[in-house]
């Protein structure tokens, strides 16, 4: 871990890096797609900053995870626009497709499902993004032919 | 000095250019409410309670935070600045546990001090329904997380005074935590347990763990023979318990309060500061002999021993191996004075007063009990000494003079000023130059090691061999020596470093209201303290002459080695799980 971490810190200039950039880099190169705690510790070294420090902006931030999370992350979004344009039906079909609840991680580790509050897209509401691609104006059966190919592309 | 006219309360005033509202308002009589503003520390501005008005501008401002401009029009007293700190003060009580009556910092808390200013009459949606665990993990401190306000001032204190780091604000909105990470408790985190965060609070979220129970117990208990210790820096503010005014000597009637509460026999730290040096400057003789490790760093401030055995334990060899003198103090009373007073040291029950949290700590490690017996038993900070008198109802400052009991109680001025930065670096001087030299020193004061800067370096010449010295007091200044020992860049012979700023005067069981300002005048006290004194050297303190003649020989000799001298524990932070 020190070995991954010490990497993307020096990419970002050392203890002059951004803690918020090197928190996200370093979450994108975990499986499961989070902040462990032994990441926080070589963070923590590799910046000469105290580990109460990099967890206080790692706990702050809801795009970064403290606790492990599916491999493949699918947000949905809970504001009015999308609600109002049919969220809850998607939230629905999405939640029966991978048979958990929001919050939670299929048994497989592959997929994590959160709620969030918006994604900056009420243009094409009702919307959701997986990992980092956001799919809008979407139908019940839209969305789970999304995650299917998720499922199928993660398979491979 | 740039002048700008300004407005406050319709009154146009003349002000330095520069300032803040606050600073401003004060000047000319007001002073505005804060709880997170402390005068040692930056501006934070989150707890809004220092709202004021400014003519232009809609919203109301922070007057710690905001500068100052010519022409600029402050209200801090119109009805809209009155109903809105009192709301904020509000919102903050409705999510504080109502527990005023039995809080430990009930009678010196600011929250509450606030709250009884504004005249708060009823606090609405009181809501009690979050019960964080306390953290009791520690022989030091107590963390009640329900109290916290999030005012940030203890994190500062972690972080920037003594770059310790371990108490930092997370999560966010409701969930707002000033904590370890991870919410870790105390003892599993890199926590030195000085304390500072404890004067550095505003409320009751984090004190002293209290000993004054084991205490009374002690003292109530007629088979033991319980003898008390006091440190060099309680004469100096254990009179601000009693409203008088910082740095007030009071050492006559402490000793004559102690002896109210019932204690045995009245000695004092002084003693076995005197012997700390003693063993601590033959110690740097020998290390000079026998091209031993150096520098050497001084080792009587237990929340600097914990940190560099944390942080730094690779640079442990060049730590005395001396015992503070609290501990000093327990291995005699428990050897020593058993003897010569024919009392068996298991029934002798070591009291020690201290301006120090983590002398709990250091009185509670599995090492110092080299007589068979634990060296102090309890450890009573300098606040709960006189929450002790308080309930005994002392009346403190109308005492007569008392006296030491001997030979525990005799000591010397070095002894006294090991409460000030750089005091144990001047008493260690007196003595090394006097041995080295055989030679008597014309002028004791070591001005170059006084002061609050916070690296001291300085020179003495020891008969012909120039011997270079540092100090360093807060553990960011400590820091800084250590990265310079180990670039290999620090070619001191001798280091005293002291864990809170100013030294043990400003150690973390002192009296609320511990500012930098206060530690100067303690300081001064104590050297008051110095000058005074029948003796001012070490060596020539004559009980510790005849300590050394009938029972522990010579400095460093066997029975030293086995009573006052210890060792010392890699504690790295990088293994803390």
């Amino acid at each position: 871990m020190q070995a991954v971490v010490q990497e993307i810190v020096g990419q970002m200039g050392n203890e002059k890096a951004p803690l918020l950039q090197v928190l996200l880099a370093v979450q994108d190169a975990s499986p499961r797609n989070y902040v462990s705690e032994e990441a926080v510790r070589a963070i923590a070294r590799s910046m000469k900053v105290s580990r109460c420090r990099v967890y206080s902006t790692a706990s702050f931030y809801t795009e970064i995870s403290l606790k492990p999370r599916g491999r493949h992350l699918i947000r949905i979004c809970g504001n009015a626009p999308c609600e109002n344009a049919g969220r809850t039906a998607i939230m629905e079909a999405i939640q029966q497709e991978l048979g958990i609840e929001a919050g939670e991680t299929t048994a497989d580790g592959l997929i994590s499902l959160e709620k969030v509050s918006c994604l900056g897209s009420c243009y094409k509401s009702p919307a959701i993004k997986v990992d980092h691609q956001v799919y809008g104006n979407l139908t019940p059966e839209e969305a789970v032919a999304v995650i299917r190919s998720l499922r199928e592309g993660g398979e491979q | 000095m740039a002048m700008v006219e300004i407005t406050i309360n319709k009154r146009t005033i003349s002000v330095p250019e520069n300032i803040t509202i606050m600073e401003a308002a004060k000047l000319n009589g007001i002073s505005l409410p804060s709880l997170c503003n402390h005068p040692d520390q930056k501006v934070k501005a989150n707890c809004r309670v220092c709202a004021v008005e400014v003519e232009g501008v809609k919203n109301l401002v922070a007057s710690c935070s905001t500068k100052i401009a010519e022409g600029m029009k402050i209200t801090t007293n119109s009805p809209r600045v009155r109903e809105t700190v009192r709301t904020i003060v509000e919102l903050i009580l409705a999510d504080h546990p109502q527990e005023c009556l039995t809080c430990i910092r009930s009678g010196e808390c600011e929250l509450r001090q606030l709250a009884f200013k504004l005249g708060m009459k009823e606090v609405q949606g009181v809501k009690n329904t979050k019960r964080l665990p306390l953290d009791f993990s520690t022989p030091s401190l107590v963390r009640d997380p329900n109290k916290c306000i999030k005012c940030g001032r203890c994190a500062e204190v972690c972080h920037h005074v003594q770059e310790v780091g371990i108490l930092y604000s997370h999560n966010r909105g409701l969930d707002i935590g000033v904590t370890p990470e991870y919410g870790k408790e105390l003892k599993d985190v890199a926590c030195v347990l000085c304390g500072q965060c404890v004067l550095a609070c505003p409320v009751g979220a984090i004190y002293e763990k209290d000993e004054t129970d084991k205490v009374w117990e002690a003292l109530g208990d007629p088979d033991k023979h319980v003898v008390v210790q006091v440190a060099p820096s309680v004469r100096v503010s254990i009179a601000e318990e009693f409203g008088r005014p910082s740095g007030s000597i009071a050492t006559s009637k402490l000793v004559s309060a102690l002896r109210l509460l019932g204690f045995d026999r009245v000695f004092d730290t002084d003693f076995a500061a005197d012997l700390t040096i003693m063993e601590e400057g033959h110690e740097l003789l020998q290390r000079l002999q026998t091209g031993g490790v150096l520098p050497m760093i001084t080792s009587c401030s237990p929340g600097w021993i914990k940190y560099i055995e944390h942080f730094y334990p690779e640079l442990l060899p060049h730590v005395s191996s001396c015992k503070s003198p609290q501990q000093m103090f327990g291995a005699m009373a428990k050897s020593y004075y058993a003897k010569i007073s024919g009392i068996d040291p298991k029934d002798i029950y070591v009291v020690s007063v201290m301006p120090c949290t983590a002398k709990k700590y250091e009185a509670a490690r599995p090492e110092m009990r080299d007589s068979g017996y634990r060296d102090v038993d309890a450890v009573l900070t300098t606040r709960e000494l006189g929450r002790m008198f308080k309930h005994e109802g002392i009346d403190f400052n109308s005492l007569e003079d008392g006296e030491f009991d001997l030979p525990l109680g005799i000591s010397t001025g070095a002894a006294a000023i090991f409460g000030a930065t750089g005091g144990v670096m001047e008493a260690a001087l007196r003595t090394v130059y006097e041995v080295v030299t055989g030679q008597t020193l014309e002028k004791l004061e070591f001005e170059g090691v006084r002061g609050m800067e916070g690296v001291k370096a300085s020179s003495v010449d020891l008969g012909g061999t120039e011997v270079k010295v540092a100090v360093a007091h807060g553990l960011a200044h400590a820091k800084q020596i250590m990265e310079a020992i180990a670039a290999g860049e620090a070619d001191y012979t001798f280091i005293e470093v002291m864990c809170c700023p100013g030294g043990c005067i400003g150690g973390g069981g002192q009296p609320y209201g511990t500012t930098n300002a206060v530690r100067e005048k303690r300081i001064q006290g104590l050297y008051e303290v110095d000058q005074k004194s029948e003796f001012r050297k070490s060596h020539e303190n004559p009980a510790i002459q005849k300590l050394y003649a009938d029972y522990l020989q010579a400095p460093l000799g066997p029975v030293s080695h086995k009573l006052l001298h210890t060792t010392y524990t890699n504690r790295c932070q990088h293994e803390l799980q």
